[in-house]
């Protein structure tokens, strides 16, 4: 079983975690139909270092995992604060 | 039972015999009959003590079979003991009153009916059953019971008690697998560095070929490097050994299954050395599989671990020194030695060929044994033909015959590396030494001694040492330098590039598992099943219990042949987790499941409650009692049903998910994650909630309790809380809004009260004014009752004058008791999840995940009243407005006719189909009669454009009466305006 640098917890095994899709970006509420669907339904499914959202399912903690889909290597982890900083202004509303 | 014998041949004089107690005699059956054997005996050891070499019949032409590798890693020697099927009788040891059977046999192990099919081989090519049975249509139908049970296996006994299986975690810093020489040098260089090591060996005692092959012409070697390497490893307090043991499987990060008994280990290890030895490959010759044809370490290993002599007279086939070793330990045992078929072209000069020929036995150069010939009725060897070898694969007509009741072969190995392979590592023929080698192993995996390809007993030291020093430097314990490995591993002349000899009349069998012959394979490929694994899949070569050890070599180098390609091109089939057979039990385990229960659940079970399973909960399903028939059942639900409708009911819900959202941006929070509008909710006010996944789906729903202007308490689905909850901090991960959210399921327990006595039952008990305008439908208050801090809701799951009455779960049973004290009067009585289900269907209100599936959305379950008009976000916003205008269905209410019931249909169950013009439209999702309107009632999505109050659809249901199970009929339905019950909300806002 695969182990996953959890930067809250430490290495765990993957069987704690569950996969939370690609980290991508929220399109804007007025989006194109066909921008929305593309976001819902097509991945990248890129053969590299993808980012990935991971959660530790008992300790209900999200993070970013950046993964090489080709050696199903994680190559680092880090708290969702690197990427989204700031508080309140994350998404419309 | 027949008469014991007495211990039938006596043993070799120690020291053969390692493993086995000669103070420890132990009295077993084998198909009914009595033998004796010693403690640590195998059954294989014993039996052969014993003069019994036939264990079992072959696959398919059920030939007689003894054991060929004396390791389990072949077929032959598969048992049925008690329920217990195909259970390896090389390594399984004997114990008092074990009752063992043969398997695959047709009357009596000696005179099998079905060896007529050995007659008729010619007629059974490969790809038989295939060919025979695919015309005409039906006809495997017609024979498959026939032959499974002629091809079978072991027996299935599904009488068998269950066993207790279990798993455990370990974890080391080192994990060593295989306790030979390689292993106990590497277990013990890892310790002295530091390293936690688990050493693993699936023999009873440490030692690997140590404790069998023979090194040197005296045969002092291999026994004193045993005992010094034995003795350092138990010295070693770091070194813990797990003998006994399989290790199974490599998984991701060096997660090793390892298997002892019933017992699963789950073992994470920081760096893996594989020392895992390697298979001897058995020599192909006409009638290669009769009992008494062993390898030369099989022959070792009756010798020197349980002082068995092989046989009487022996003749020897080796590509190798090891041939020689073997009859060195076979003159020793006693055993004459016939000649032996040296398969190079001249007399070897080492130690070992030196001492055999100082005896004066007869070698021959250049020759193999090309032909066994059997005793009567294939029970064993009567003599063996010695031919010269005239190119690959062929030998002279004519040459030698020796009488002999036993044929000894060493031909060569090949690396037992399926951990490696586990892990991804690739494998390469080398045409020098005529076996495949691996390399690509993952960082923390190191491998020594012959499953690495070195075959010198020094070396083998050295490389385990090395790969002790290494696993244990990955694991973060170095120390000093890297031990050194000397050059020439002696893989070279350890194997016969083609001990494949083909004869024109077959039974030249290549996987004795599988009964597959030479042209077996050639015809697999010539009939287009070229590629290794389509030949693999079409002659199902490697593909029996010993998964391809003993056959795959000769296998690939068959297929490379009739490709015309070179081995390294045909290449190796893919090998996966498990290693070697793994019962269904050490998957199961224990059968843990874990139940939560709530602070009420003995009241519930004194009160007569049946509990039933919600997500990991158990909640009652009714208060009836136990072992009710159908109709008392449905009984006792009614009655409870009509006491809350008349006069008050009390259920537990505190399964129920509950959030807390606390923070400045609470509200926002809120807004962003449901469907409605939070933001103007007042303190004090509860409000229904709908959750929807991105995509527009209904994924959960419950109420928002507004406690505070930053502080929401919110219920949700048991089973829907927890992916409710990751939900919202996925989101707020990204968003950073100030807001505090917490599971608090379980913390609180909850019960909801609900009749139109409700009122008076928990007015006797809290101060709160409970009164319509102080408290009034869809409030919220925190107070006491009988002295226990509460929160109260007023909401209406079931539809009438209610009261859900949530406390912190330690006092749950209190809070239960009060209230069912304090409603004596008032006829309370509890009821259970049917009738809860039953009087909310009455309200028309939907139970998410029940009456929605993955791909309802609010629209199509008619709750368009809870989306938020004007906000231009919340999660899934986006997608409901794309579809709306393209709902296809629609969730309605229907009535059942009572007449097309009462004409044979039975009451519609949930995903029965809605039937509109021989159309399939919909289906039924909650159907029951309601006691309170005398009407059978449900909800079931139909076609949108049909969904219109009086439009009338059928249901097909099961028919009544004693007909055929699967027998259906159709009952009228008409759609109805929701709810069922109370249209006008009276009761509920009493």
């Amino acid at each position: 079983m695969k182990l996953m640098p959890c930067p809250l917890n430490g290495p765990r095994n993957i069987s704690e975690f569950a996969y939370g899709g690609e980290v991508q970006e929220l399109p804007p509420p007025d989006c194109a139909a066909g921008d929305w669907i593309d976001y819902l339904y097509l991945e990248d499914n890129a053969a590299g270092v993808v980012r990935e959202w991971w959660c530790h399912l008992a300790t209900a903690y999200w993070f970013i995992a950046e993964r090489d889909t080709r050696s199903d290597a994680i190559l680092a982890t880090y708290p969702a604060s690197r990427l989204f900083g700031g508080t309140g202004d994350g998404a419309p509303s | 039972m027949a008469p014991l014998p007495e211990a039938a041949a006596e043993r070799l004089a120690k020291p053969r015999g390692l493993w086995i107690d000669r103070n420890r005699p132990i009295a077993f059956t084998f198909d009914g009959r009595g033998y004796r054997g010693y403690g640590g005996d195998t059954v294989t050891s014993a039996l052969w003590a014993a003069g019994v070499k036939i264990v079992s019949r072959s696959f398919k032409y059920h030939r007689p079979r003894g054991t060929l590798s004396a390791a389990g890693h072949d077929a032959n020697s598969l048992v049925q003991i008690g329920a217990e099927a195909n259970v390896a009788a090389d390594l399984r040891r004997i114990e008092d009153g074990l009752e063992v059977e043969a398997q695959n046999v047709f009357g009596s192990l000696a005179h099998d009916r079905a060896q007529l099919l050995d007659k008729l081989g010619r007629f059974l090519p490969v790809g038989f059953y295939y060919k025979a049975f695919y015309r005409p249509k039906g006809a495997w139908k017609r024979w498959e019971g026939a032959i499974r049970r002629m091809a079978g296996l072991g027996r299935v006994v599904t009488a068998a008690s269950h066993g207790y299986f279990d798993k455990q975690y370990l974890w080391a810093d080192v994990a060593v697998v295989g306790g030979g020489p390689a292993g106990l040098a590497a277990a013990l260089e890892a310790a002295a560095g530091g390293a936690e090591v688990i050493l693993i060996d699936e023999n009873p005692h440490l030692g690997g070929a140590l404790s069998y092959a023979r090194f040197d012409a005296e045969g002092r070697r291999a026994g004193s490097e045993r005992a010094r390497l034995v003795e350092e490893v138990a010295a070693r307090d770091n070194i813990r050994v797990l003998t006994d043991a399989v290790c199974n499987g490599w998984f991701a990060d060096h997660f090793l299954a390892v298997l002892r008994g019933n017992r699963m280990f789950k073992l994470r290890a920081k760096a893996v050395v594989m020392a895992t030895g390697s298979w001897e490959q058995p020599l192909v010759f006409r009638n290669n599989d009769l009992p008494g044809i062993m390898y030369g370490s099989a022959a070792q290993r009756l010798i020197s671990r349980y002082g068995v002599r092989p046989g009487q007279r022996a003749v020897i086939a080796t590509a190798n020194a090891d041939g020689y070793a073997a009859a060195l330990d076979l003159m020793a045992a006693g055993t004459e030695i016939a000649c032996i078929a040296e398969m190079g072209p001249e007399l070897p000069r080492h130690e070992l060929a030196r001492a055999v020929r100082e005896r004066a036995i007869p070698v021959r150069p250049g020759a193999t044994v090309a032909e066994a010939f059997p005793a009567p009725h294939l029970n064993g060897v009567e003599a063996a033909r010695v031919a010269a070898i005239a190119g690959r694969g062929r030998t002279r007509a004519g040459g030698e015959t020796f009488a002999c009741d036993t044929i000894v072969t060493s031909v060569g190995w090949q690396g037992a590396a399926n951990l490696a392979w586990h892990a991804g590592a690739t494998s390469h023929y080398d045409e020098g030494s005529a076996m495949f080698h691996i390399s690509g192993l993952p960082h923390g995996m190191h491998a020594a001694g012959s499953v690495a390809g070195t075959f010198a007993l020094e070396r083998v030291l050295e490389e385990g040492r090395a790969a002790g020093w290494a696993a244990a430097r990955d694991a973060g314990c170095e120390r000093g330098r890297r031990p050194a490995v000397g050059n020439d591993r002696g893989a070279a002349g350890q194997n016969h590039p083609w001990p494949i000899f083909e004869h024109p009349k077959g039974r030249d069998f290549v996987d004795f598992d599988e009964d597959l012959q030479v042209h077996d394979l050639e015809n697999a490929v010539a009939e287009g099943y070229a590629h290794i694994e389509l030949m693999k899949r079409f002659s199902t070569c490697g593909m029996g219990p010993s998964q391809g050890r003993h056959s795959w070599l000769n296998a690939v180098r068959l297929n490379a042949h009739a490709n015309g390609i070179a081995i390294e091109e045909a290449g190796l089939t893919t090998q996966r987790p498990p290693y070697a057979a793994e019962k269904i039990g050490l998957l199961a385990g224990r059968g843990f499941e874990p139940r939560r229960l709530t602070a009420m659940h003995h009241r519930h079970l004194e009160a007569g409650a049946v509990m039933m399973p919600a997500g990991l909960w158990l909640r009652p399903e009714h208060y009836g009692g136990r072992g009710l028939d159908a109709a008392a059942r449905l009984a006792a639900v009614h009655e409870e049903a009509r006491n809350v409708r008349q006069n008050v009911g009390l259920i537990d819900v505190s399964t129920l998910g509950g959030l807390e959202l606390r923070g400045p941006d609470a509200a926002t929070m809120m807004e962003r994650m449901y469907t409605w509008a939070y933001r103007k909710q007042q303190v004090g006010r509860a409000r229904y909630t709908l959750m929807t996944d991105m995509t527009g789906i209904v994924t959960d729903d419950g109420v928002a309790c507004r406690l505070h202007d930053r502080h929401f308490y919110v219920t949700a689905t048991t089973s829907g809380v927890d992916g409710v909850y990751r939900e919202m901090l996925f989101w707020n991960a990204q968003w950073r809004l100030r807001v505090d959210v917490t599971h608090v399921t379980g913390a609180w327990a909850g019960v909801n009260l609900a009749g139109p006595k409700s009122r008076q039952v928990l007015a006797r008990l809290t101060d709160q004014d409970l009164s319509a305008a102080a408290f009034p439908y869809m409030g919220v208050r925190e107070a006491k009752v009988a002295g226990i801090p509460c929160r109260l809701l007023r909401v209406g799951f079931v539809g009438e004058l209610g009261f859900e009455i949530h406390c912190p779960c330690h006092s749950g049973e209190a809070l239960w008791d009060a209230l069912m004290a304090a409603g004596a009067e008032a006829g309370i009585r509890p009821f259970g999840v049917e009738c809860q289900r039953l009087l909310r269907l009455e309200k028309g209100h939907i139970i998410v995940s029940q009456d929605t599936d993955g791909l309802t959305s609010p629209l199509e379950a008619d709750m368009e009243w809870a989306l938020a008009k004007k906000r231009p976000f919340f999660i899934g916003k986006r997608s409901i407005d794309l579809r709306r205008g393209h709902a296809r269905r629609k969730l309605v209410g229907f009535e059942v006719d009572q007449a097309s019931l009462a004409a044979g249909g039975t009451l519609p169950q949930e995903c029965h189909l809605v039937i509109r013009d021989g159309e399939i439209e919909g289906r039924v999702t909650s159907c029951s009669y309601s006691p309170t309107l005398d009407k059978t009632i449900g909800l079931a999505f139909v076609a949108a454009e049909r969904a219109a109050v009086g439009e009338s659809f059928q249901v097909r249901v099961g028919a009544d009466g004693p007909r055929r199970a699967d027998a259906v009929a159709m009952v009228d339905c008409r759609v109805v305006a929701l709810p069922f019950y109370d249209p006008d909300n009276a009761r509920q806002e009493l």
